[in-house]
């Protein structure tokens, strides 16, 4: 663990992206408190120019709200759908893969057409139709992201599973009679956890994607501010107050540049060999 | 090779119909009656004219009988009507497919172009500066959000600099013809084009790299330097070749994602595309018409994964056609 | 020796990185090679043997460094020479052939194109003469159908087709010195056989200096002219043939050679009045892989009809060249694997007939010793945990379980310290010990152990062997013993089978089996070990 964390940190994109989501976190967590004003309240008037006034740093939209206020609460959702979501396509698409991997034959026929099917789909469009059928809501824009990304993670696990059941060490526990479930808890899966590991980090960045062009496309939650949403209301008026797409593009962009940082510091971190060689 | 292209028509036409079963569930998922919805749409509401649509459209008939009428009648190319435009779906959708294909097969050929050159140079001066530049604004691009991309390229290049137009097919009211009208839609290109392309140009970019990296410490590698080859052929010969592979199938799992980027690159270009239709159809809460894309989209995805499939097996010599 | 050498190594020394566990991966090495003579280079893994092959390639990691030392060659010395003047000595002057033939070819381009890049890396002949030479080459090495061949993919062809493809390639512009890598050590023995002899008629025929790296004392007695032993990167014996194999002078070469398992097996006491252990009657199985709608399935037959049994403190090796199912029976008879037709008896239990928990119930009865001892451990357990679990499922109390775990190391000769520490923490041999340890724990009747010495080096494989004789006369043990080498089958042995493409084609007494092979198979087999007409052997 010790030696994983010095590998993590040695890989300065790793430290870069570590540093990024810890602000992040930080924000989303603590940062309506220090900075309560609402992001729907008229602070100034519309399409205040930022760095004009010290109150209102980043400037006002088009209905004179605070920008750098939305910035503050958005960055809770951004982070909030993504670490859900993931979980939740974790919880659907580890089980799947294991399953289809450890029994094989008809079982994994069956999961992976499954599987395949919602890998054909074209994943944006699905969450565009999904949000919209089940009307926009916090609830429906985590389920329809996790519906889209867990069938690589389903994928993964499960090519994981294949190659390490045949494993030797695999052999000896089912020889010496352990069950089921024990081998694939104890024996398969934490050999298989690391390229989940990574692969889950990089969900996260892309669940951050998903949700910002949700809410860009106006299929965002009505009731919480993000970021997608304040590009998608800036856009109109982007000729007169380029402030409003701006910073929080630049928002989701550091963000989700710091998950992928973090991926590939863990990658390189989990997976030493490659990583040596590609310096 | 042709049997193998029938097997993976016919598998396609099996997810398609999958695809459309879903559809018909999701049309039951929106909330209220589908031919209330549906009159509203149109504009009327009285309960005469939503017990019409009721039968027009078999409302009134058992569910597995509604589903196969629904399935038959997408199969045939009958999407259904969109009351909020007036006009079958598919009418819709096939004038405005041919933007959408060039759109993405425009922004797919400069960013697998680009990818490749810029993922061989990566690999080729590993570890120097050159390296490191490309690695980074990969990275960059790859974080950006499209629509925000978008969005920054008309600021910077229509706004500011005044190069390029900032949105539309072609100049309303030019009337070119001829070459100067192909130039016309050519500079309305650039930027849509663009914007797609560099979030897949950053993919292909880091693939390439890390597939010539890991091709780099193979044995055969080492065999053609036995030989005394010299080491552009080599790259090229044995160590490109072979790291292509990978990244054909990334360009096959990623035809999804390309469709996704078109729907956000056109809604802010206004590209009279699909992907533009379907977010007008979100606007205007018009299901038929969104479904409707939505099946189109996904028919391009298994098209376009046919294709990179039958790519991949004519490069790989060790995947066999069927003889 | 009087000739001029045709390449010097003078002191070489090459660094290693500082978190190497040495300084030195070849430390003062000097090896001449003269014309018309084959050099064993022959050492255990980690001797530094193969570095000193690729050095003269000019092929060595980047990770490593040159320090000190000359290869002359052509009057030049090579280590001084850049990137180009390497290109222009490399296929022309030596050549190199690779261990593992699959690999070293280019997977996506046909056979005959990357033998005509040899002309072409030294713009030699014009196209259409590459091809024709191409085309002769290929006839030269003994490659079926040269025709076909040449236009043909790697995977295509089989493991000896790819190295003697490898070697047309090699040979194509009429190198001086010829560096083989192990060449064989991925070979069937029969192949194996073929393509030693291949090398030296081609080497006597071209009067060559070879270089010939391998880690099998057999194959340096069928080969060899001089002989050069290596030991953590220095030589520590050098010699002709016959003065190293009769006279050797340093310990390690003595140990060495005393390690090599002899082809005369030990008389054996016959076991047939003991009951019967295991009774295997009637195992078929066949692999069928789908082609798909329209192409037939691909079947591949691993066990056809096996029948065999082991009486109660017997061991009854398996053996057969990869492909022919051995591997797969032992999976059979573990139930690791399910048979499509057949009986396997423990005793008086029916094996084959138990499901779910009955099964799990019997498992401990017959236990199995694994390959790989790099992957029959998991990485992310303890070593404790690894030989506990199985006893622990079976309702041990864990503290008694770790008692007898703790004595289990000692019986396989490893100190109970082992127990806190994880697998990657031991090396290849007392890894298997560790493997042998977590079998005995589950308290077994019956052994399997699949190819459990072939990963090990000699001296290694040597201790194992003896560690698994004495275990099992002190335990009691039957033992099913799959192995590919015939001179550890001859040592360990009760009786043998051999395995062809499914099919038990002879079960036999060893030493019956060895003095008398009635089936060709079994012949051709035991006339292709390697190393049987050498000086040690023959006296």
């Amino acid at each position: 663990m010790k030696k994983f964390w010095k590998l993590m940190l040695r890989n300065p994109g790793g430290l870069i992206g570590l540093i990024i989501i810890t602000i992040a976190i930080f924000i989303a967590l603590f940062g309506q408190m220090i900075f309560p004003t609402s992001p729907w309240r008229m602070v100034q008037r519309p399409f205040l120019p930022p760095f004009t006034n010290p109150m209102v740093t980043l400037g006002t939209d088009a209905l004179g709200r605070d920008v750098f206020a939305g910035l503050i609460y958005g960055a809770r959702v951004s982070l909030l759908v993504g670490l859900v979501s993931t979980t939740v396509a974790l919880t659907i698409g580890v089980p799947v893969g294991a399953i289809a991997g450890y029994f094989g034959g008809k079982v994994d026929d069956a999961l992976m057409r499954f599987t395949e099917f919602f890998q054909t789909i074209p994943s944006f469009p699905l969450a565009i139709v999904l949000v919209a059928i089940l009307q926009p809501s916090i609830y429906s824009i985590v389920g329809s992201i996790a519906i889209v990304s867990w069938p690589p993670v389903a994928r993964l696990v499960r090519g994981e599973v294949l190659s390490l059941r045949t494993r030797e060490y695999v052999q000896a526990a089912i020889v010496t009679g352990q069950s089921n479930t024990w081998i694939i808890s104890r024996e398969i899966l934490p050999n298989a956890l690391s390229p989940v590991i990574v692969l889950a980090s990089l969900m996260v960045a892309n669940a951050i994607l998903l949700e910002s062009s949700l809410s860009f496309l106006g299929l965002g939650d009505p009731n919480l501010m993000s970021w997608g949403y304040m590009v998608g209301a800036g856009r109109t008026v982007i000729r007169q107050a380029w402030w409003i797409t701006v910073f929080p593009g630049i928002a989701i962009l550091i963000s989700v540049l710091g998950m992928n940082l973090i991926g590939e510091g863990l990658n390189d971190a989990l997976n030493p060999r490659l990583a040596k060689d590609s310096r | 090779m042709l049997s193998f292209v029938a097997q993976r028509i016919v598998k396609g036409v099996f997810v398609l119909i999958a695809i459309i079963v879903m559809n018909f569930f999701l049309i039951r998922l929106a909330p209220g009656d589908p031919a209330a919805v549906m009159a509203g749409e149109a504009g009327a509401s009285d309960a005469q004219f939503v017990q019409q649509l009721r039968e027009k459209f078999s409302l009134d008939k058992p569910l597995p009988e509604q589903l196969f009428i629904y399935v038959k009648g997408v199969v045939t190319l009958d999407l259904g009507f969109s009351f909020r435009q007036q006009m079958p779906v598919a009418k819709l959708i096939a004038e405005r497919l041919p933007a959408t294909l060039l759109l993405t097969l425009t922004a797919f050929g400069i960013s697998l172009l680009l990818g490749i050159t810029f993922g061989t140079l990566a690999a080729r001066f590993a570890g120097t500066w050159a390296d490191t530049a490309i690695t980074v604004s990969a990275l960059l691009f790859y974080a950006t959000p499209i629509f925000w991309v978008a969005l920054m390229s008309i600021l910077l290049f229509s706004v500011y600099l005044g190069w390029l137009p900032s949105f539309g097919y072609e100049t309303v009211g030019g009337n070119f013809t001829g070459w100067a009208h192909v130039k016309d839609v050519a500079l309305h290109l650039v930027m849509p084009a663009m914007t797609i392309g560099l979030f897949f140009m950053a993919t292909y970019t880091r693939m390439t790299r890390a597939s010539m990296l890991e091709v780099k410490r193979l044995d055969f590698v080492k065999t053609a330097r036995a030989k005394g080859l010299r080491d552009n052929i080599i790259q090229r010969r044995h160590v490109l070749r072979n790291a292509l592979l990978p990244v054909v199938t990334l360009a096959g799992v990623h035809s999804g994602t390309l469709v996704g980027g078109a729907v956000l690159t056109e809604t802010v270009f206004a590209w009279p595309g699909i992907g533009r239709l379907l977010y007008e159809a979100l606007l205007q809460r018009d299901y038929n018409l969104l479904l409707g894309v939505f099946v189109v989209c996904s028919a391009m995805v298994l098209i376009f994964n046919l294709v990179t499939d039958l790519v991949y097996r004519l490069v790989d010599p060790r995947i066999e056609f069927a003889s | 020796m009087t000739a001029t050498p045709a390449v010097s190594i003078k002191n070489l020394k090459i660094a290693l990185p500082k978190s190497a566990e040495r300084p030195y991966a070849v430390d003062g090495v000097s090896i001449d090679l003269i014309p018309g003579e084959i050099v064993c280079v022959v050492g255990e893994s980690g001797s530094g043997k193969s570095m000193c092959a690729h050095a003269l390639m000019g092929l060595l990691p980047d990770t490593v460094k040159t320090e000190t030392g000359e290869v002359l060659f052509e009057g030049q010395n090579l280590l001084k020479l850049d990137e180009s003047g390497w290109r222009e000595v490399r296929g022309r002057g030596i050549a190199m052939v690779f261990q593992e033939p699959m690999t070293a070819l280019n997977p996506l381009m046909r056979i005959g194109d990357q033998m005509m890049e040899m002309f072409e890396a030294h713009n030699r002949l014009t196209p259409k003469e590459r091809r024709a030479k191409a085309l002769s080459l290929a006839r030269e090495v003994g490659l079926p159908d040269p025709e076909r061949i040449i236009r043909a993919y790697p995977h295509q062809l089989s493991g000896g087709q790819r190295q003697r493809a490898m070697i047309a390639m090699a040979l194509a512009l009429e190198p001086s010195v010829l560096v083989a890598d192990e060449p064989t050590t991925a070979l069937d023995v029969t192949t194996q056989a073929q393509i030693l002899k291949l090398i030296r008629n081609l080497q006597r025929s071209r009067n060559m200096a070879v270089m010939f790296i391998t880690h099998d004392f057999g194959v340096v007695a069928d080969i060899a002219d001089r002989v050069v032993v290596l030991r953590h990167g220095k030589i520590v014996e050098e010699g002709s043939i016959d003065a190293v194999f009769r006279n050797p002078q340093h310990d390690y070469t003595k140990a060495l050679l005393a390690a090599v398992p002899s082809m005369h097996p030990p008389v054996r006491a016959p076991l047939d009045e003991n009951a019967r252990a295991v009774e295997v009657i009637g195992l078929d199985k066949t692999y069928v892989t789908s082609g798909g709608w329209f192409k037939p399935d691909r079947r591949v037959q691993a066990a056809n009809e096996v029948t065999f049994s082991i009486m109660q403190g017997e061991t009854v090796g398996l053996v057969g060249e990869s492909g022919s199912g051995k591997s797969s029976v032992a999976r059979l008879v573990m139930r690791l694997i399910e048979a499509d037709r057949g009986t396997v008896r423990i005793g008086d239990v029916d094996l084959t007939a138990l499901e779910g928990k009955a099964l799990r119930a019997q498992r401990h009865r017959i236990q199995m010793i694994f390959q790989d001892p790099f992957a029959s451990l998991n990485p992310r357990r303890r070593v404790g945990q690894i030989i506990t679990d199985g006893p622990i499922a079976r309702g041990a109390d864990p503290k008694v379980a770790m008692q007898r775990a703790r004595d289990l190391l000692g019986m396989v000769g490893l100190d109970a310290g082992a127990l806190d520490r994880y697998p990657h923490e031991f090396s290849g041999g007392q890894r298997q010990r560790l493997g042998i340890a977590r079998a005995l724990a589950m308290d077994p009747e019956i052994i399997v152990a699949d190819e459990a010495v072939s990963a090990l080096d000699v001296s290694v494989q040597a201790q194992v062997l003896k560690l698994l004789e004495d275990l099992k006369a002190r335990l009691g043990l039957s033992m099913l013993f799959i192995t590919h080498d015939l001179r550890v089958a001859a040592q360990i042995c009760d009786r043998i089978a051999v395995m062809q493409r499914g099919v038990i084609v002879e079960l036999k007494p060893t030493a019956q089996l060895f003095a008398a092979p009635e089936h060709p198979y079994t012949r051709e087999l035991l006339g292709a070990v390697p190393g049987q007409s050498s000086p040690s052997q023959a006296a």
